[in-house]
């Protein structure tokens, strides 16, 4: 495809492979973000996403609308976060150990009901045409952008508008920073917490809707590269801020598709190294931004905190 | 002294209640799904403890569970909750491999090799894990998020070598580092073909249990795990006991992975990448962090693993029922947790507490 573009393919695969390849990582984060304001771990959202991507090809195949795949794929990943949020809020039960354990559920779940859908063809979700001005057949393909995509760039700020300026939002914050005051408040904890988690885990289900229903565009059980599971390292990144989840998820997604980029021009020989990226990335980023000597700014108060 | 009987009883209760109770729910979920349940647990107790021939391929997948699950147990004592074991027996594994071949090349006797192997392993799994542990310490990186990542990592490192510098050009479809002979291969135990790594891992599991609950350095690594600030004061050393026990922890996952790789396998490639780290997270969490407990809970799994295959056969249920099966048992594991001094029964009787005692509460 690129090669008589030559190394100008390169940069332009990077930007069609952040187009395609952010969305998911975007979903997940917004999610975890939302999740992690109220206070609690949400490590479960691979099983969310999987489950997302198997319910939105199954449903999308069986009645022929790929949207109705999106909005079951939330249901599901709303599901399974009912499960991690009514059992990481139960006494002495360790929120990161509940994450582990959905992620094992839902991974299982959503391998063992989407076994009869691996063969069958599900019709995809549409793509609108950015590049449909440019004569380059190349740059074309690069700018088809999933309206999935821009539904989550348009949730990002409303997300920061939502903590920032609803009593919703406040009503969150307040039970993620500091339960004590928002008890005293009257605020119900248990309920705010199940529902941040809950919505949260319906993302990441869209999110697994997109992996399925637009790119890569199947449903196999190895369709998630552990989106999931970087979600708490890129809210860890984007210092719990949904416009900077925006920033990072754009940033992961260009990291993702710099191996598969290189080895379209011929460079092959770090191709699972560059794949590796995201991972070495973060791991840098957190070891250069985090201090013995003082909390991450942005962490929410009552993040981790197990209840006696 | 019915108190003490009465939790004693309490902690062998809770846990054998949560494991019929998921039972009961993972045979409803076979029932949705068109299967007997009873024929399910029947054929799960078949495969995996019914015969001696299958309980061998149960002990077969418990000695990697065993040594797993202490990479995650360890710190848990610690008070760090680290998932990075399926990372660290990657990385054990090649470098198991790479100092069988280099050793092998030397013309060593067996027996040096295969203690090469291990001595590479551990030493590997140690440092991975180890590094976590200073990332912690030293920069206060979440151990949970760095050892996860340091998965990934490790896997796109492997998958680097075995499809680049250690790569065998025989190998097609498989990407695999060149096959350690078949003579400097781990052996099995007599009469049996369970291969030795069974007893590094019960060994392992026994010396664990020992340094936590009889050493001095246990005692300090719970003190530190119960109150970091208590720990401190009273001067222990807090970061060499935390990259101490995080070294311990990734070399015991790097003994899995040389154990993979010596015993199983033969060589390195994708198949060392076969969820024993995540299974190991799973049995430290359901033994409740106690290395005698974590070896049985491994024979459970093991079991459970083992039966995946006859289930596809004879009640033509997915592969992935077991990994269903397995998430049911952690979820209710886990919620069995929070039932610790809430059932009436396992409490001690209040016989003769005097009612008034305001002075203690208003202190």
């Amino acid at each position: 495809m690129s090669a008589d573009l030559g190394w100008w393919g390169v940069p332009l695969a990077i930007l069609a492979g952040t187009l395609r390849g952010s969305a998911p990582f975007l979903f997940v984060s917004l999610g975890e973000c939302l999740t992690e304001k109220s206070g609690k771990i949400n490590l479960g959202l691979e099983g969310s996403l999987l489950m997302g991507a198997m319910s939105a090809y199954a449903i999308s195949y069986l009645t022929g609308s790929p949207w109705t795949g999106v909005i079951v794929a939330g249901i599901a990943g709303m599901a399974l976060g009912g499960i991690h949020g009514w059992l990481a809020q139960q006494p002495r039960v360790n929120d990161v150990a509940v994450g582990i354990a959905m992620i094992i559920f839902g991974s299982g779940l959503a391998f063992f009901l989407g076994k009869p859908f691996i063969q069958p063809v599900a019709p995809q979700l549409p793509s609108i045409a950015f590049g449909s001005w440019s004569s380059s057949p190349q740059l074309e393909s690069a700018l088809r952008v999933s309206p999935l995509f821009i539904l989550g760039v348009l949730i990002a700020p409303l997300m920061q508008w939502f903590f920032r300026s609803t009593r919703w939002g406040l009503l969150v914050r307040a039970v993620g920073d500091s339960p004590d005051a928002a008890r005293a408040m009257g605020i119900s904890i248990f309920k705010v917490r199940l529902l941040s988690i809950m919505v949260g885990s319906a993302l990441a289900g869209v999110g697994g809707a997109f992996l399925s229903l637009y790119y890569p565009g199947s449903w196999t059980e190895r369709i998630s590269s552990g989106q999931g599971l970087m979600a708490v390292a890129l809210v860890i990144f984007a210092r719990w801020n949904p416009m900077q989840c925006l920033y990072a998820s754009l940033l992961f997604g260009g990291a993702q598709a710099i191996g598969p980029a290189l080895q379209s021009v011929g460079v092959d020989a770090y191709y699972y190294l560059f794949n590796a990226s995201p991972y070495i990335l973060t791991l840098l980023i957190m070891i250069i931004t985090c201090s013995p000597k003082r909390t991450l700014t942005g962490v929410p108060g009552a993040l981790g905190q197990t209840q006696e | 002294m019915t108190i003490s009987w009465r939790s004693q009883l309490e902690k062998v209760c809770i846990p054998i209640g949560a494991l019929l109770v998921s039972l009961i729910i993972f045979g409803v979920f076979c029932a949705f799904a068109g299967a007997n349940p009873f024929g399910v647990y029947h054929s799960i107790y078949r495969a995996a403890f019914g015969t001696w021939g299958s309980f061998q391929n149960t002990l077969i997948r418990a000695a990697p569970l065993m040594l797993s699950s202490l990479c995650t147990l360890l710190p848990a004592r610690l008070g760090l909750v680290i998932i990075g074991n399926e990372g660290a027996i990657v990385i054990g594994g090649v470098a198991a491999v790479a100092a069988g071949l280099t050793l092998a090349d030397f013309g060593l006797p067996t027996l040096m090799i295969q203690l090469g192997m291990a001595l590479a392993g551990m030493l590997i799994g140690g440092l991975w894990i180890g590094a976590v542990g200073a990332l912690r310490h030293y920069r206060a990186v979440n151990e949970t998020i760095s050892s996860l990542l340091l998965n990934y990592i490790a896997i796109a490192l492997m998958n680097h070598l075995v499809n680049g510098p250690m790569r065998d050009p025989s190998s097609l479809n498989k990407p695999s580092s060149f096959p350690i002979p078949d003579v400097h291969m781990l052996g099995n135990l007599p009469g049996t073909r369970v291969h030795y790594g069974l007893l590094y891992g019960i060994i392992a599991c026994a010396i664990a249990y020992f340094l936590i609950q009889r050493t001095t350095f246990g005692f300090a690594a719970r003190t530190a795990g119960g109150n970091i600030r208590a720990a401190r004061l009273a001067g222990l050393p807090v970061g060499k006991l935390t990259m101490a026990i995080c070294f311990l922890a990734g070399s015991c996952a790097g003994l899995a992975g040389m154990v993979e790789v010596a015993a199983v396998h033969g060589r390195a490639n994708e198949s060392l990448n076969a969820n024993y780290g995540y299974g190991g997270v799973l049995v430290a969490f359901i033994a409740r962090q106690n290395p005698l407990a974590a070896s049985l809970v491994s024979l459970l799994l093991g079991g459970i693993l083992a039966s995946g295959g006859i289930l596809q056969r004879s009640h033509n249920l997915p592969d992935a029922t077991v990994l269903v099966f397995q998430g049911i048992v952690f979820l209710v594991v886990l919620f069995s947790d929070s039932l610790y001094g809430k059932l009436a029964i396992f409490q001690a009787r209040s016989v003769s507490l005097p009612p008034a005692a305001p002075a203690a509460t208003s202190v």
